[in-house]
């Protein structure tokens, strides 16, 4: 195996030759951002934007991967190929991570054309969904007719992961009436579609009903929600709940046709292409941010650390805005030479 | 670009055959968790195919199969056939643990095991093995 960038074009028509190990490896460069790995993804940008790219996020317990394996089944059966992102919470101690929702789907072992990746947290810096989407980009231009991310939404990390897809699905167990408080929370923004998983457990109507009174709160108050202008901009998209126990795989059709119902409105009304540009802003931004973020940490690293920085102000030699402003001068006019080509290392 | 890479050391592991002790592939994901790399765990009861799915799809530099059931002379070299299939033998670093006769060794550092790591290791040994022998690549 090659080493550095060299391999990369070698690497790039691989996968899009549907070379399995190629395509692997590239989301691993993905994830270690590898020197060369944005030429990659670059060269891959020109051949995705065919798959229909689904989000599913919920609660922990919620039966998010039970529910992806039958998707992915059902999908199969219908002769498509899936890829499937799943991303775990990584230890911010240590950084590492047990990545466990491979036992969970187990429907679709030894058919390599489900191909499942998972990722963690490696707590960089909004790089979790930028790795998503590029990883989500990656399994679209391999040739995936479906591509599946599937993550814990447990935090603003988490959701912002989910928006990589075109279609987000929110899993809500029923029971305690506390599953629907929570969500509030910046999730009810981002479901197009509900789902309650479970239904065969007591509790379920009662959570639907919870469910469907929230989103005609949503919709009908002015002050309802301070993202008014979100529902404004979902084009008259309500989100529909569909009940599934996917441990039986009930319900797994009814959500199929749900998720359809979806991108033929995205496709109809706009919102698809609005929604697409808002993720590309979102890439863009996330880029200059690493970009701007390494440039600061080189040159922290000329200044001995920032260690010693602080121990200055602790010492009371400095105040942090001084020294700032000292670090920032020379990293705007480093930015300025950056026109020239990638920046030199400091001296 | 940026110079920000992260390297992240990446293991599979698995439990294959029919054996249902698990308690130490538990163990050694748990210390290789809290040794900073990143672990994905198989599950009981996986069957060759599934772990060299598994191993290649999330592109691991460490597989490490626990085999209890005695049935290490047709499952390893499964898997290595396996592995070798999609071109992932040479850059995985292969590890067996569990118990495995000493005459069995010699034949499947044959196959491309790595190591063996009988029962009592100590975890630390494992840890430093995997950090000394973990393929660099890319």
């Amino acid at each position: 195996m090659t080493s550095g960038t060299a391999g990369n074009d070698d690497l790039l028509e691989r996968v899009l030759a549907g070379d399995h190990r190629a395509l692997a490896r590239t989301i691993s460069r993905i994830e270690d951002r590898a020197p060369g790995y944005r030429e990659l993804v670059a060269g891959l940008y020109d051949h995705a934007g065919t798959a229909d790219v689904i989000g599913i996020t919920g609660s922990p317990g919620a039966g998010k991967s039970t529910l992806v394996d039958k998707l992915a089944e059902t999908y199969r059966e219908q002769g498509k190929t899936v890829g499937i992102v799943a991303i775990d919470p990584a230890s911010p101690f240590t950084g590492g991570s047990v990545l466990g929702d491979r036992i969970r789907m187990a429907s679709t072992v030894g058919d390599m054309d489900v191909f499942v990746r998972s990722m963690s947290a490696r707590g960089a810096l909004g790089g979790l969904s930028a790795a998503t989407t590029e990883a989500v980009t990656a399994m679209d231009a391999f040739g995936k007719d479906v591509v599946i991310v599937e993550t814990v939404g447990a935090g603003q990390n988490e959701i912002d992961v989910v928006k990589a897809a075109d279609t987000v699905a929110v899993l809500v167990p029923p029971g305690s009436g506390d599953s629907v408080q929570t969500l509030k929370a910046g999730i009810l923004e981002i479901a197009d579609v509900f789902v309650v998983n479970k239904a065969d457990r007591e509790g379920s109507d009662r959570t639907v009903r919870e469910l469907r009174e929230m989103i005609e709160l949503g919709e009908d108050g002015p002050d309802a929600s301070p993202d008014a202008g979100d529902l404004e901009e979902r084009g008259g998209w309500s989100p529909p709940i569909v009940e599934t126990v996917a441990t039986e795989g009930e319900g797994v059709a009814d959500l199929m046709v749900a998720f359809d119902d979806h991108q033929r409105h995205l496709a109809e009304s706009g919102d698809g292409a609005r929604q697409a540009r808002r993720r590309h802003a979102e890439q863009i931004r996330t880029l200059l941010r690493e970009d701007v973020h390494g440039l600061l940490e080189e040159e922290l690293a000329a200044r001995g650390g920032v260690e010693e920085l602080a121990e200055a102000v602790r010492r009371g030699e400095r105040d942090p805005y001084a020294v700032v402003e000292e670090l920032l001068e020379p990293l705007e006019r480093r930015l300025a030479e950056r026109e020239a080509g990638s920046p030199e290392p400091p001296r | 670009m940026s110079g920000q890479a992260q390297r992240s050391i990446r293991c599979l592991v698995a439990k294959v055959g029919l054996d249902g002790h698990d308690r130490g592939a538990h163990v050694i994901a748990r210390a290789f968790r809290d040794a900073g790399f990143e672990v994905v765990y198989s599950g009981l009861h996986k069957a060759p195919e599934e772990i060299v799915q598994a191993a290649v799809q999330e592109d691991v530099d460490v597989l490490g199969i626990s085999i209890l059931s005695g049935a290490h002379n047709t499952l390893v070299p499964k898997i290595m056939d396996g592995l070798a299939e999609y071109g992932a033998k040479e850059d995985t670093l292969v590890l067996v643990g569990g118990v495995i006769p000493e005459e069995d060794r010699p034949d499947l550092r044959e196959q491309g095991v790595a190591a063996v790591f009988g029962p009592g290791t100590p975890i630390e040994e494992t840890i430093e093995f995997v950090r000394e022998n973990a393929p660099e690549r890319r």
